[in-house]
């Protein structure tokens, strides 16, 4: 099953390092992966989403917790919560296409955001099924260039993650 | 005002450190000019890096204390790798410095150059790259205070050139307090779990203590003993919790695993309930794990989450250190208005000493006693003898590893010092020599075989240097008896690369030349007075050389990959 582990850490160097080696030296499996510090600037914010069962994410989630510049972690998966994806995509626009791509970007509400005569740059954001769907929908034969920046979570409601 | 070179070593005084092992080089010169200038810390020179984490190591383990090495960077920061991954896998408190280039230097490929915080990372609890002079008080704080606590484990602190120059200086304050948000690591455990876990310890039939090397890391023995006397449960130790439990009680089943006695596995097999403390359900004892003691319900005390539940599922985990648990269950059952199942109690003992009587190694001999040449065990148990059972043993790994946890019956924890999770060849030398350092007023021997012992051999004039008198025992066998066991069970007998042909050395002229004294031991009955000898001569380094029968198997030994606890050869024709 997919899950996705928040995770607060030292915003320190080898930190990232730490948590990345965890999952290759445990056989455990990244997805996706996406960093950056917080508001408060001597910690940082990872989102990991990995596939597994309750066992493996227990075994992942308690190794995580093991290390020393990990804070404090949630599996978002187990509670209500919203996830968001950014892509960046560059299509060929020309023709008949030029209106078929148009149409399709409006359906998903996403955003041209560069432009020439033959190409569009295209930016789409949501969860990662929507992400799919919308690469799906345009087509491989029309795909130039496609950039995905990985999960980002939050949990809804009044739930925080922080320390 | 200090340098960070001095303010280095003013940290390692204030936390109490009055041995390093180590070697030095370019990038630690700053360093060990330090070291020069004082005389609190004292140094050991060791002969290869690898053997500075095995003596740094051996400390520790004797001691209780946290180990210290002192490296370059480049190859002896990588010579100390399998040290640190021996220590990491058995969890032991151990700090390594390692030199590292100039920080303006890091990522050119500068000469002995290596990136030592990425090479430990898969095998040290933390690390640290000094950035900053002035941090080096606090870091040396932090990293005694990770080694040490929670699940103990090595800390490397990598320490740039530029970093210890002596021409800068900064004023020098050692931290009194720590405040780390992240990390705190568990003390006590859950009321309610614990509750709970007497309650079943009250209901059960057929109970076992397993108990391993985290009784001995956290200081656990005395009340492990009383706990399982009160409750008169027959207790196990693992390989590494040797003397966790004393070894000559009759409550003791012996070592339970890949080579435990027939009583501990079978027992473990038929438990009702299994009290697990400290030990981790390692592959090496629980065999194939859905065949894991099938009736068994399971109480896991351990002060790391991550191991419970990690192989086997523990029906009431309880997450804290083992002597603050084991504290509060000696509470509860000496307030608690049940009382054992007595009757159930006493079915069991009947059956567990009907099993010690039919197959048990401490009942009688399971081996050959009948042929002229000198059987393994018998060395064991006359080294026992010899030292009254009260030398600290070190091992290597191998046959003899296994014959001396077997048959030397430790009495006392930190009495048993041998690579246990990592299995590495080449530790016993130096882990003696650094037990040596820590406890002046025993003998330690270091149990090996003539394979094992060439991989740090060069310690020899380490012990000349400093005087170490330290006892060697080679079971000698003129093979790789352990890899020889598995050919012959395994591969039909295809021996593949196990002999030395003619090429072992003369090990008495050898010992001779580093100034040591050798004995070679080749009849039966010149064994116990050659190792009386031997350990008469109290202020040297002996090695007794025992030519031992070269055929022999380690008995009993569990069936795998497909079996259960129960299912052991007995002997090389002999199964259950």
């Amino acid at each position: 099953m997919r899950r996705i582990i928040s995770v607060l850490m030292e915003n320190e160097p080898g930190a990232l390092s730490r948590v990345v080696g965890l999952f290759s030296q445990r056989g455990y499996n990244i997805e996706t992966l996406t960093v950056a510090p917080t508001e408060d600037e001597t910690l940082s914010r990872l989102t990991v989403t990995t596939v597994g069962d309750d066992h493996k994410i227990e075994q992942i989630t308690k190794n995580l917790n093991k290390l020393i510049d990990v804070v404090k972690l949630v599996d978002l998966s187990e509670g209500q919560h919203i996830e968001r994806e950014l892509m960046l995509i560059k299509v060929k626009a020309s023709g008949a296409q030029r209106a078929e791509i148009k149409r399709c970007v409006d359906i998903f509400r996403a955003q041209v955001i560069d432009v020439t005569s033959t190409v569009y740059t295209i930016q789409v954001a949501g969860t990662s099924d929507k992400l799919d769907a919308f690469v799906q929908a345009v087509g491989d034969a029309a795909i130039l260039e496609v950039v995905r920046s990985g999960v980002s979570g939050i949990s809804r409601g009044e739930k925080v993650l922080s320390i | 005002m200090l340098s960070g070179g001095d303010m280095l070593i003013r940290s390692l005084q204030e936390e109490g450190v009055d041995v390093v092992f180590g070697y030095p080089g370019g990038a630690a010169l700053h360093i060990y000019d330090a070291i020069f200038r004082q005389d609190k810390v004292k140094h050991i020179l060791v002969r290869h890096e690898q053997s500075a984490t095995h003596a740094a190591d051996g400390y520790a383990r004797a001691s209780g204390k946290v180990g210290t090495v002192l490296v370059t960077s480049g190859p002896g920061a990588t010579n100390a790798i399998t040290g640190i991954a021996t220590a990491y896998m058995d969890s032991i408190p151990m700090v390594v410095i390692s030199g590292q280039v100039p920080a303006e230097k890091i990522g050119e490929d500068a000469f002995q150059e290596t990136d030592m915080v990425g090479v430990s990372r898969p095998i040290v609890k933390h690390s640290f790259l000094v950035q900053n002079a002035s941090e080096i008080p606090e870091i040396i704080k932090k990293a005694y205070h990770i080694a040490s606590t929670g699940r103990p484990g090595p800390v490397v602190v990598d320490v740039p050139k530029n970093t210890v120059n002596p021409a800068e200086t900064f004023p020098f304050e050692y931290p009194k307090k720590l405040k780390m948000r992240s990390y705190t690591p568990a003390t006590k455990g859950h009321s309610g779990q614990i509750k709970k876990a007497v309650s079943m310890l009250m209901q059960a039939k057929r109970p076992m203590i397993y108990a391993g090397g985290g009784v001995v890391l956290g200081e656990a023995s005395d009340l492990l003993t009383e706990l399982s006397q009160k409750l008169n449960f027959p207790v196990t130790n693992t390989l590494m919790g040797l003397g966790a439990y004393p070894g000559n009680d009759k409550q003791f089943v012996g070592m339970l695993g890949m080579h435990g006695t027939f009583e501990a596995n079978t027992a473990m097999h038929h438990s009702d309930l299994i009290l697990a403390v400290g030990a981790r359900f390692d592959d090496r004892v629980t065999n194939t794990t859905s065949k894991f003691c099938p009736n068994a319900k399971i109480i896991h005390i351990d002060i790391d989450p991550a191991s419970i539940s990690k192989t086997i599922t523990a029906d009431v985990p309880i997450v804290g250190a083992v002597d603050s648990v084991l504290k509060d269950m000696l509470e509860l059952v000496k307030e608690s208005k049940e009382t054992p199942d007595e009757t159930a109690l006493a079915d069991w003992w009947k059956q567990i000493n009907e099993w010690r009587e039919r197959h048990g190694i401490y009942t009688q001999p399971r081996y050959n006693t009948e042929g002229d040449k000198i059987m393994p065990q018998d060395v064991i148990k006359t080294l026992y003898e010899v030292t009254n059972g009260d030398a600290i043993v070190t091992s290597d790994v191998g046959q003899h590893q296994m014959f001396a946890a077997q048959y030397y019956l430790f009495k006392s924890p930190r009495q048993w010092i041998n690579s246990g999770g990592l299995g590495t060849m080449g530790f016993g030398l130096p882990a003696a020599m650094g037990a040596a350092f820590a406890v002046r007023d025993k003998d330690v021997v270091c149990v090996t075989g003539e394979g094992s012992i060439q991989m740090c051999i060069q310690e020899l004039s380490t012990l000349t240097q400093y005087g170490i008198p330290v006892k060697i025992v080679c079971l000698n066998n003129q093979a790789l008896g352990m890899v020889k066991q598995w050919q012959d069970m395994v591969y039909d007998s295809r021996y593949s690369e196990i002999h030395y042909e003619d090429s072992l050395p003369d090990f008495t002229k050898l010992m001779e030349a580093y100034g040591h004294v050798g004995i070679d031991v080749h009849k039966k009955e010149e064994l116990r007075e050659k190792l009386e000898e031997g350990f008469a001569m109290k202020d040297r380094v002996v090695f007794m050389n025992v030519y031992v029968d070269p055929s022999e198997h380690v008995y009993p030994m569990l069936v795998a990959p497909e079996g259960s606890m129960r299912d052991m050869w007995l002997s090389k024709t002999e199964r259950t």
